[in-house]
């Protein structure tokens, strides 16, 4: 099935490609979970000019595909001679910077929605009682309202990390030598599938499975408070 | 008890939810010691004007005091009174700690994390010494061989008292309990009420908003009657209770006994 040989030879720039995904990956994801804290608290402030323009941003983001979104600010910006002559072009027509910027503003649109969504679950009962011992708003995020949001969240948020994951394969468009980039190269020099988009394939499959084992990790750490079965019987009622 | 001070005093609490008007005008006294049971029909208001206390719910007029201390009140263009100063309410808060109805436990916290909470983060004690406190409460509850589990794993009985080791941590001038045994299956009550009695013995002024009748008859020395959003009827637990003056007070036993 394989070509070994042609596998092989291959293997160095799949791993070359792997660290390219895994960096772009690491960055955009970073890059959106922070973001996205603030984000997601003004989402579901009772504020219409608060949470109206984040829902907007979301909205606009999730309803566009990544590749039109990479390929307007890739090639699109680049046709404006404005843009060409502006002080910020030296990054925009740099293909790292312009991947990154693009799954970032992806990601955190994505991120945003669960973690407000995790927000909202929050049952306000527990703000009440926070409320009704003195703690400050701060507090009251900090330590109440994020902890509890952030762990209801995981599950989604594993999702969002593997749907990322897979959505690098666009960077290979604006000439990032990621795994997907890679395997066309291959492809285009022997012309056999299994030995260029199969071997991808593989990469990506245990990159999912990874991700997957240690967000089931985490969940298991993090929402044992909710889980009736590790923590033993549950107690007569 | 006439000459115990006064640890909360609300004058005329009115409270509007739009058109209707759910509290028409209630005051209420409490001196250190006093246990005061709040009763009525649902709809009277009662859990209403307990929320009103701590501010849970922002009264549209009235004024509340806690321990010689007035709290600092500013109506808001919904014409609801908002506190002036946060840190004042949070201050006022710290002093009055609430039981719920549902518990309201912080699911990702053990019951020795719920307790611990707000002893450091409002009242700033080292953790230690936080611990220390919240373990003897726990214990004094008849819960500390369950301070390591999580809400979800304890019975509503155990989760409650938890909640009342977590309002005790904060050593607090008064306690409000919004119907603290109303969620709780039968076979449960009892020990969150023996709970609650042997706080009552000990001196703890509480206000208690409750359907057990004969907590309030042994247990409270005050008893407040609410009937759409009025005091109907109130005075001495035991006078009120068995020798009540009004028919609709007299109904509500007959309904509430029968």
């Amino acid at each position: 099935m394989f070509d070994w040989p042609v596998v092989l030879a291959a293997l160095p720039d799949f791993f070359r490609g792997l660290r390219v995904t895994l960096i772009l990956l690491a960055i955009a994801l970073a890059t959106g979970f922070v973001l996205s804290i603030p984000l997601a608290m003004a989402r579901v402030s009772k504020n219409k000019w608060l949470s109206m323009p984040v829902f907007v941003f979301t909205y606009i983001i999730r309803g566009t595909p990544l590749l039109v979104q990479m390929f307007m600010v890739y090639h699109g910006l680049a046709q404006f001679e404005w843009m060409r002559q502006s002080a910020v072009w030296f990054l925009f027509k740099d293909a790292w910077f312009c991947a990154w910027l693009v799954f970032s503003i992806s990601t955190t649109a994505y991120t945003t929605e669960i973690f407000a969504g995790a927000l909202r679950q929050t049952p306000s009962g527990e703000l009440e009682a926070a409320q009704s011992l003195g703690m400050t708003k701060l507090q009251i995020y900090a330590r109440i309202l994020w902890p509890g949001a952030l762990r209801r969240a995981l599950p989604q948020y594993s999702n969002e990390v593997v749907g990322l994951m897979h959505a690098t394969a666009v960077a290979s468009t604006v000439t990032l030598v990621e795994i997907t980039r890679v395997a066309r190269d291959v492809y285009y020099n022997h012309l056999s599938v299994t030995d260029s988009f199969g071997v991808a394939a593989v990469f990506y499959f245990v990159l999912t499975f990874t991700v997957v084992g240690i967000f089931k990790l985490l969940e298991k750490r993090y929402l044992k408070h909710l889980n009736r079965k590790i923590s033993g019987p549950v107690p007569a009622r | 008890m006439q000459d115990a001070p006064e640890k909360l005093r609300a004058d005329n609490i009115r409270k509007r939810f739009g058109a209707v008007e759910v509290l028409k005008g209630i005051s209420l006294s409490a001196r250190a010691g006093d246990v005061t049971a709040m009763i009525g029909a649902s709809g009277s208001g009662k859990s209403t004007m307990l929320r009103c206390l701590n501010l849970l719910e922002r009264p549209n007029e009235g004024r509340i005091i806690v321990a010689g201390e007035e709290l600092k009140l500013t109506p808001k263009t919904s014409g609801e009174l908002a506190a002036s100063d946060p840190k004042q309410l949070q201050r006022i808060r710290a002093r009055l700690s609430m039981v719920f109805q549902q518990f309201n436990l912080w699911a990702h916290m053990t019951a020795l994390e719920n307790v611990i909470e707000a002893p450091i983060r409002v009242l700033g004690l080292s953790r230690p010494d936080a611990v220390a406190r919240a373990e003897r409460y726990l214990e004094r509850v008849g819960v500390a061989h369950r301070k390591a589990a999580y809400p979800a794993h304890m019975s509503g009985g155990e989760q409650q008292r938890v909640a009342i080791a977590r309002a005790l941590a904060m050593e607090p001038e008064v306690m409000l309990f919004d119907e603290p045994t109303s969620a709780l299956d039968p076979e449960l009550v009892g020990e969150v009420l023996r709970v609650m009695r042997s706080l009552a013995e000990e001196g703890r002024t509480m206000i208690v908003v409750t359907h057990e009748m004969s907590f309030a008859r042994e247990v409270a020395n005050k008893v407040v009657f609410l009937h759409g959003g009025l005091i109907e009827e109130q005075g001495v637990a035991r006078e009120v209770l068995s020798n009540p003056q009004t028919e609709r007070l007299k109904g509500f036993l007959a309904r509430t006994l029968g």
